[in-house]
């Protein structure tokens, strides 16, 4: 992204050249990172750009194609959130992150696959066919934003938006090798992001660098009024020098390298940990000992909030509707069944099980308290450490098809994710090597709430001393 | 219903006067074209969220202070999860484990008794949408317009046991919350609606009977029909040994029957959970007091007022008080003139006659409390007859003059002239003496026939009491 910015006003490169030559390369694009090309918009986007930054601008955004995870409304192009439930959808208005990069001169370039409703880590759910991983066109890339991850990694955009409720940008980051962060919950506005899991959804930059990341961050981040979890918080924008990691007290959780951690991983990360050792950082073993109920918590609270969250998807107002229900309950039955795929209605039918009379207080009300006692964890080790270093995955990419069928294998790959989710704390994701096949791997980096400049500061000073993500497929 | 004690709950939705909606800015007025009043947010489009009007919080605190509930200082909003199509979500977000206020009261008079009726909780939520089935063909249409206009609701204690005692409490609330400025109380358009829970028990037991939900009451006059029926019907099903099914029923007010809508077991499961897209309401110290202080006069003070200080009778009292702009009028007219009764008597009649003839408010009313207050006057001073003072009040009303400048302009002063009255008296007696002669023998009823030639010759403008007077001693 910097590198394009540069390229722009050092040698007179042309927005509207470089968007033309991504659209190009992305109507070849044997991934399928995207559902959705705005060509049109794109360009003209571009062609806007190209007289800001003749007029002198430095904004770094100016004229830098970007692409969108098809979760997060841009007005006038379909958001399909990869369902049929959605089809023929339009949304009539931008998301508060979509204007925020049009004010800076973005161009958007279209939007991006992912897996039905985000709920997925493998960009495979949806009704629009599964994205590859660049590296290795036989794998999945993760997900569920995925095809932004794809996008980032093939070249296809300087940097890209994801979605984030139980690790879904910093997985799919992990699988192909770029940075990524989840930001602390409530930083970066919800409004326009379809809702699966309000109290856990966050958008988030994903990138080739940490200092993309930064300035994609910085430019999404802030508070807004149109959403009430949004954090009346002053942000100043990310010092992009890097943080001095000398001093910096590193946690590493015995919890992340247990049972089912690819040796491969475990061995890229405790490189990476080392590395920031070697730069000054000072490592101390520490527990969180209720992060493995995570993934227990996670299923219960995130399906309870779907369940709700996706009962709009009915067929009265927008998206399909069954054309031959006989009446209102069979219009609900029809338009549901064959508007939804089978993971989606999986967690609807959990959601709504948990939530049920004499179900809520075993269910819902147990996994809230076990979260209220998570965060306790985090912030204890938090006054003994001012990061946490893991990995993002257990694994590398898998086989496309070599999960299917089994959801909870599935689910257990968001054992190392879900707990920022669950506590609310930002979460980088940078690459810190690859495994035997010469897959990308992922360290993950948390921080206490609004601490974003610690970790993309430790993400930059990580990047500054190695060359993983710059690695291309 | 002797031998059987009632008992009777009441949900009351009460839809607020605020400018815009609960949760997005669209307006809140009504009568608007179908879906022209609605936004993303209230159309509940992907990806939108809820931001509460803080306006709304504001008047639920109005409320719960105005009937001595507690104000709580965390309350939390909820989702209700059902399907319908007006429900463009899929849920309602309201109140549920935390409502806003709880634990009040108000006093309810019934039969000259004064009881209270608890408030178990006040609640803030969103409205919905409206369905309109076409008659003629197999359509259903939903208007938006209406989503997420803002409710309060107000759910009553088990107090309330006779359907005067239902219909006196819903008036008495009716009247606060119109006093309070948060609702305009009109049943007929829904600003105002009522779900009854209605229960019967054998007289002085104390455990309660099955109850049953009556929805849709919405006049105080169906309040009154639909609770009948339905004690009548639950006594009716006790007296014959059966049992009382707990259900939903809807009144039906042409057939005026209540008719089963769901059983028990077909109840819905509102799978209610704490709404993750707005955060708890905190309503600290400072922001009760400023409404505090901001509350006006209710009803029930208003009232008591009347009658210690004006000393009217409780019935005037509390037709006067059937608004706060006709008070305010009443109050107004006593500062021009000192005569309350004499007031109280005139908007009671006149007054509220002109304003449901021409369907006017108070607050546009052509008399002005001045006016009034100068009629009344003019009468009081024997200037005007009373029959002439409500034909000046008539042109009052059309014209919007003051009664001096009608009264001087006809000529319609009444003649008060004694030694004038007299002339005309003897010369009465003179042309009629047929007449004098058997009035002096004992027909004294005849005084009336000389009193009306009296009058005639003075076009009606002669005080009658001084007409008749000197008519009596002209007689002898």
């Amino acid at each position: 992204m910097l590198e394009t910015a540069r390229r722009y006003r050092r040698y007179g490169r042309s927005p509207v050249q470089e968007t033309s030559d991504l659209l190009r390369k992305i109507q070849s694009d044997p991934c399928n990172a995207f559902i959705t090309v705005d060509s049109e918009g794109a360009l003209r986007d571009a062609a806007a750009a190209e007289k800001v930054i003749e007029s002198g601008s430095e904004d770094v955004l100016a004229g830098i194609p970007v692409a969108i995870k098809d979760n997060i409304c841009v007005k006038g192009i379909p958001a399909t959130c990869g369902s049929n439930i959605l089809s023929g959808f339009v949304p009539p208005y931008d998301a508060t992150v979509i204007a925020k990069l049009r004010e800076r001169g973005a161009v958007i370039l279209g939007k991006t696959n992912l897996d039905e409703f985000a709920m997925g880590s493998t960009t495979s759910t949806g009704s629009f066919g599964p994205t590859l991983n660049p590296w290795d066109h036989a794998r999945t890339p993760g997900g569920s934003s995925g095809g932004s991850a794809a996008a980032v990694a093939a070249g296809l955009c300087s940097g890209a938006l994801g979605s984030d409720t139980g690790g879904s940008i910093r997985m799919p980051a992990s699988f192909c090798g770029i940075t990524s962060l989840k930001p602390t919950y409530g930083s970066v506005s919800r409004y326009g992001l379809v809702a699966f899991a309000s109290s856990l959804d966050q958008i988030g930059p994903m990138a080739p660098s940490a200092r993309d990341v930064a300035i994609l961050f910085d430019a999404i981040k802030g508070h807004d009024g149109k959403d009430s979890t949004s954090v009346p918080k002053e942000y100043g924008p990310t010092d992009l020098d890097g943080l001095d990691l000398k001093g910096v007290r590193i946690g590493v959780p015995a919890e992340f390298f247990g049972e089912g951690l690819d040796p491969d991983v475990e061995r890229a990360v405790r490189y990476g940990i080392s590395t920031m050792e070697e730069l000054g950082a000072r490592i101390r073993e520490i527990s969180l000992p209720r992060v493995r109920y995570g993934v227990a918590v996670y299923y219960i609270i995130a399906t309870a909030e779907a369940s709700s969250n996706l009962a709009r998807y009915d067929g009265v107002r927008y998206g399909s509707r069954s054309r031959d229900a006989g009446g209102l309950l069979d219009l609900y039955l029809k338009t549901r069944s064959s508007g939804f795929g089978d993971e989606v209605k999986r967690r609807i039918m959990l959601g709504t099980y948990v939530l049920s009379a004499g179900y809520y207080e075993a269910y819902y009300r147990k996994a809230s308290q076990v979260r209220a006692l998570m965060a306790r964890d985090f912030d204890e080790a938090f006054a003994g450490c001012d990061l946490i270093a893991g990995p993002a995955t257990p694994v590398t990419a898998f086989g496309i098809s070599e999960m299917a069928g089994d959801p909870l294998s599935i689910y257990l790959l968001d054992i190392y994710t879900i707990p920022a989710n669950l506590t609310g704390i930002p979460a980088l994701c940078v690459p810190c090597g690859f495994g035997r096949e010469g897959l990308p791997i992922g360290m993950q980096l948390m921080a206490p709430h609004f601490r974003e400049d610690l970790l993309l500061g430790a993400g930059m000073a990580f990047q500054d001393r190695t060359k993983f993500h710059k690695v291309k497929p | 219903m002797s031998g059987y004690d009632v008992v009777i709950g009441l949900e009351v939705h009460a839809q607020l006067l605020t400018r815009s909606k609960a949760f997005c800015p669209c307006s809140t007025k009504t009568g608007l074209p179908p879906n022209t009043n609605t936004c993303p947010v209230c159309m509940g489009l992907p990806g939108t969220l809820p931001v509460l009007n803080e306006r709304m919080v504001d008047f639920g605190i109005r409320l719960g202070l105005a009937t001595g509930c507690t104000i709580e200082e965390r309350s939390v909003f909820a989702r209700k999860n059902y399907f319908y199509p007006d429900l463009p979500k899929g849920y309602q977000i309201t109140q549920h484990v935390s409502p806003l206020c709880r634990d009040g009261s108000i006093d309810v008079e019934v039969n000259g008794e004064t009881r209270p009726v608890r408030i178990m909780r006040i609640h803030l939520e969103e409205d919905a949408g409206k369905t309109v089935h076409d008659e003629t063909g197999p359509l259903s249409f939903v208007d938006y317009n209406r989503s997420g206009v803002p409710l309060l609701e107000i759910v009553s204690m088990p107090d309330i046991t006779s359907t005067d005692m239902a219909v006196a409490y819903l008036r008495e609330l009716r009247l606060i919350l119109m006093y309070l400025g948060i609702c305009d109380g009109n049943m007929e358009e829904g600003s105002l609606r009522c779900d009854a829970n209605v229960s019967v028990k054998p007289a002085g037991t104390a455990e309660y009977g099955t109850r049953t939900e009556i929805k849709n009451v919405n006049s105080f006059r169906n309040v009154q029909k639909a609770l009948e029926y339905e004690i009548r019907r639950q006594t009716d099903i006790l007296e014959s040994g059966g049992r009382v099914e707990q259900e939903t029923r809807l009144w039906n007010a042409s057939q005026g029957r209540t008719l089963s809508m769901r059983s028990k077991e077909e109840s819905h499961d509102y799978r209610y959970f704490p709404e993750p897209d707005l955060l708890p309401v905190r309503v600290d110290e400072a922001w009760t007091a400023s409404v505090r202080d901001s509350l006006p006069e209710l009803p029930a003070s208003v009232r008591r007022r009347f009658r210690e200080v004006y000393g009217l009778p409780a019935y005037d009292a509390s037709v006067l008080t059937g608004s706060r702009d006709l008070a305010a009028y009443f109050e107004a007219c006593v500062e021009h003139l000192d005569a309350p009764k004499d007031m109280s008597n005139w908007i009671m009649t006149e007054v509220l006659r002109v304003l449901s003839e021409e369907n006017l408010s108070i607050a546009a009313f052509p008399v002005s409390p001045a006016m009034l207050a100068g009629l009344i006057a003019l009468v009081r001073q024997g200037a005007i007859s009373g029959t002439m003072a409500k034909e000046v009040f008539g042109m009052m009303v059309t014209t919007g003059r003051t009664a001096d400048e009608i009264v001087s302009e006809q000529g319609m002063a009444q003649v008060s002239d004694e030694g004038r009255l007299r002339e005309i008296a003897v010369s009465l007696v003179e042309a009629h003496p047929d007449e004098a002669k058997r009035y002096r023998e004992g027909k004294t009823g005849l005084l009336g026939f000389f009193v009306g030639k009296l009058m005639a010759a003075t076009n009606g403008q002669a005080n009658p009491r001084l007409a008749s007077r000197v008519m009596k001693e002209t007689l002898g």
